[in-house]
């Protein structure tokens, strides 16, 4: 660090130049006055996003102990934890773990990790923050919108909470939702008030995510600056773009079966419920719908949810590279190509999680062969990545080490994909370990490991201060490899054929050699939870007493490293950027220092592209 | 264009023209491609529920073609006051807006009658597959349609206060794309629904 920060800062001066040479009528941002409207009901888009990335935090803090209390149930299934029973009196009664609490436990860590902390924390969080500032504009589209749209998922977020404090407990039906368990609410303690919760908590969240695609999309289209074409937009911008549209049309169809499947706990209907169903020892009077409407809908959501959430993170490892390697990216535009294919080719391979659902085997080979064609630009964009590296003098810093584990998991990850997509192979892996151990690569992992990769990077950026790298490495190492361990491992009970969602195995003979296995995983992943606090302590400690972060510490290119640290409000002062040349101009022979920032006009500079 | 350059914000006219949507534009047809997508999953259920064996089409209620009228009627209307503010002509903008107004309210009130209509006959919501898309459609179409009247009723206001001038990023002109939308979306449901 203490090499970086003694370089000349090339993009500083060139800043000052230009707001003395380029005349423009001054601008009036009106900055906001007072605590509550500044950092509480603020409409200011890094605001917004600051506020995302913290409640994720606090969300993933509860979410990653629910995971705790899964393996500790999965690793010692007979043990009695009194202390336990102190906290979660009806769940865990005398001290052991009681079924349906833990099926509540899978349900709430999965939905609360995906919608609450990845899709906050990376899409709305980080999407928010950088989407302005990297495009050159002073604000988003819709800034009460935006505002709305953080309230109302935090409605979402504590709505999600309290089905923990409901009678019967949270819902119980996995975050799938599937009927007739999130149909029928006499069916288990969590399919009560817990379910039709969680249904309120995903229109919410739904609500609040829509508002903020049509802000990304209108954004990113109509407040490019002067001079930022969509072919000089960096990574990240292309990946939140492409997601949002993807987000704008995926949910509406998955918030339509939401409805229908309300009108079926509450209103009577029957549009997921079969005839003949009993339960207990009464006959339901449902008649003549089909559970399976429903996975189609889930799914066709389900599905591009997974892109939604991948594709940022590529993103910003396609962001966070270049200034450690100190070179472009490698083939840009055909990336740019591919995440448009992956995007479009996600919208139509939701079948390949229902092989087993009993579906036309021709209508099975269309989505396997479907999920065949989706590997290929997916491959192109990991080995792009993959390729950037090559030649290159890399710097080792944490956000460049967690931009590394994403193209390792994203490569780890995709290969288990091959597997599951195809249909004769997903008929034996389907609903075990396999699966898990796969999404916690892809959905969970490549996620995770980009966020920590963008907190890292814009940490600088967002609060003036540097986080401390050693602290950051250690973070890193621990995470990685008890990853690895945790979810690699997982693959292998797959295999074994260990079914996922299982309260306890200790009754299939079959299963006894896993266990041993269980309790090391547990382990490990216990060890990987405790090197998150690392992150936090880490994370707040700098907030203070970090070193003052200069306007670009890491030498880079792109646009919101023109602003100072952390920008004012309205973002560029008086003058707007003006951009004069692709986002990764890297090493260009002639030019004053080995990085040439987009604002970097003709003159000064040759111009690639 | 005019909203993003009165706000000093550039379009990246780097080598592509810009958008000749304003920004405000951009974000109506994006909300419009989510409602699509939402009837898009109504749409499917339905066509899968209908093959259900105990399916039983509904006597179409007759209020539903009244109310059909009423609401071309106010997409007309709603043009027409496009077209007096295009002229200046500002008393007669209100007036268009007004009728526009009280036609979107005439509409949703004969959706009611037509509940009612379907309740006097012994339809409820759990009575008949079909009943219950009928009720569960026309209701969230309605809700659409109430958040059109509310955005009417603003731009009504705007009008009264004095503060309209043409241009795409309009309250009128917006209003415009949306309540054309719920309207084709309705003919849309009515010959879902009732063929």
């Amino acid at each position: 660090m203490a090499g970086l920060s003694g370089h000349v800062n090339f993009c500083e001066c060139l800043q000052e130049r230009r707001n003395m040479a380029e005349v423009q009528e001054a601008q009036h941002t009106h900055e906001p006055v007072g605590f509550v409207r500044r950092y509480i009901f603020s409409t200011d888009h890094k605001v917004i996003g600051i506020q995302y990335l913290l409640t994720a935090m606090f969300v993933a803090v509860v979410a990653g102990l629910l995971a705790m209390l899964i393996r500790l149930q999965l690793a010692w299934p007979d043990a009695k934890w009194p202390l336990l029973e102190k906290i979660f009196p009806v769940g865990m009664e005398g001290g052991v773990m009681n079924p349906d609490f833990y099926l509540a436990l899978v349900t709430m860590h999965g939905t609360l990790m995906v919608f609450f902390v990845i899709s906050f924390a990376l899409v709305s969080g980080i999407g928010n923050y950088i989407i302005p500032l990297q495009i050159g504009a002073r604000d988003m589209a819709f800034p009460f919108l935006n505002m709305l749209s953080y309230w109302v998922g935090l409605l979402a977020t504590l709505v999600m909470f309290a089905s923990f404090f409901v009678e019967g407990g949270a819902a119980g039906s996995g975050w799938t939702a599937y009927p007739p368990l999130s149909a029928v609410p006499e069916a288990s303690p969590g399919s009560g008030m817990g379910q039709t919760l969680w249904l309120l908590g995903m229109a919410l969240f739904i609500v609040s995510f829509t508002m903020g695609g049509l802000n990304y999309f209108a954004t990113v289209v109509n407040l490019r600056t002067k001079g930022m074409s969509m072919m000089r937009l960096p990574m990240t911008i292309w990946c939140l773009f492409i997601a949002a549209i993807l987000g704008l049309l995926a949910f509406p169809p998955l918030t339509a079966a939401a409805i229908l499947l309300l009108f079926d706990r509450h209103g009577g209907t029957s549009f997921f419920l079969p005839a003949g169903l009993f339960f207990g020892d009464k006959l339901l009077p449902h008649a003549g719908g089909t559970p399976l409407l429903w996975q189609h809908l889930f799914w066709f959501l389900g599905h591009p949810e997974v892109y939604i959430l991948l594709l940022p993170a590529l993103g910003i490892a396609f962001d966070v590279l270049p200034p450690f390697i100190r070179k472009p990216i490698f083939g840009y535009r055909m990336s740019i190509y591919s995440l448009g294919a992956v995007g479009a080719l996600s919208m139509v391979v939701w079948g390949h999680h229902m092989f087993v659902s009993g579906m036309s085997p021709y209508l099975g080979e269309f989505f396997s062969i479907g999920t065949m064609i989706i590997t290929i630009p997916s491959a192109i964009i990991g080995l792009n990545l993959l390729a950037s590296l090559w030649g290159a003098k890399i710097r080792f810093t944490t956000a460049m080490l967690f931009a590394l584990a994403v193209i390792s998991l994203f490569g780890a990850g995709g290969f288990g994909g091959i597997f599951l997509g195809t249909a004769t192979a997903d008929i034996f892996l389907h609903d075990t370990y396999f699966v898990v151990g796969h999404f916690h690569f892809m959905i969970a992992g490549v996620t995770l490991f980009g966020l920590f990769a963008g907190i890292y990077y814009w940490f600088p950026k967002m609060f003036g201060r540097m986080m401390n790298e050693r602290w950051g490495k250690l973070h890193f190492w621990f995470t990685l490899i008890g990853y690895y361990i945790v979810f690699f491992g997982m693959h292998f009970q797959g295999f074994g054929g260990m079914p996922r969602r299982y309260y306890s195995f200790a009754k299939y003979e079959y299963l006894q050699g896993m266990q041993g296995m269980n309790v090391f995983i547990s382990i490990c992943a216990f060890f990987m939870a405790a090197a998150q606090f690392v992150f936090l302590a880490n994370f707040f400690w700098s907030l203070w007493k970090g070193p003052k972060a200069e306007r670009n510490p890491w030498q880079a290119t792109t646009l919101e490293w023109m602003a100072p640290s952390p920008p004012p409000h309205g973002n560029w002062g008086d003058v707007q950027p003006v951009v004069h040349r692709w986002p990764y101009e890297y090493s260009l022979p002639g030019a004053p220092a080995d990085f040439t920032p987009q604002t970097v006009s003709p003159a000064e500079a040759k111009v690639t592209w | 264009m005019e909203l993003a350059e009165s706000m000093g914000r550039g379009s990246g006219t780097g080598r592509e023209a810009a958008l000749p949507l304003s920004t405000a534009q951009l974000g109506v047809w994006a909300l419009l491609g989510t409602i699509t997508m939402l009837f898009a999953g109504f749409t499917s259920a339905y066509l899968v529920r209908r093959v259900g064996g105990d399916w039983w089409p509904l006597p179409l209620p007759g209020v539903l073609w009244f109310n059909t009228g009423v609401l071309v009627l106010s997409s007309i209307s709603l043009e027409l006051a496009r077209a007096a503010m295009k002229r200046l002509r500002l008393s007669a903008l209100k007036g268009w807006l007004l009728l526009t107004t009280t036609l979107g309210l005439v509409f949703l009130g004969g959706q009611f009658v037509a509940w009612q209509e379907l309740v006097a006959q012994g339809v409820y919501l759990p009575t008949s597959p079909h009943g219950a898309f009928f009720y569960i459609l026309t209701g969230l179409h309605g809700l659409h349609v109430l958040g059109g009247v509310l955005a009417l009723l603003y731009a009504l206001n705007r009008a009264w206060a004095g503060h309209l001038t043409p241009g795409t990023a309009n309250p009128v002109n917006l209003c415009a794309t949306y309540w054309h939308f719920v309207g084709g979306l309705w003919l849309y449901l009515f010959v879902l629904l009732f063929t």
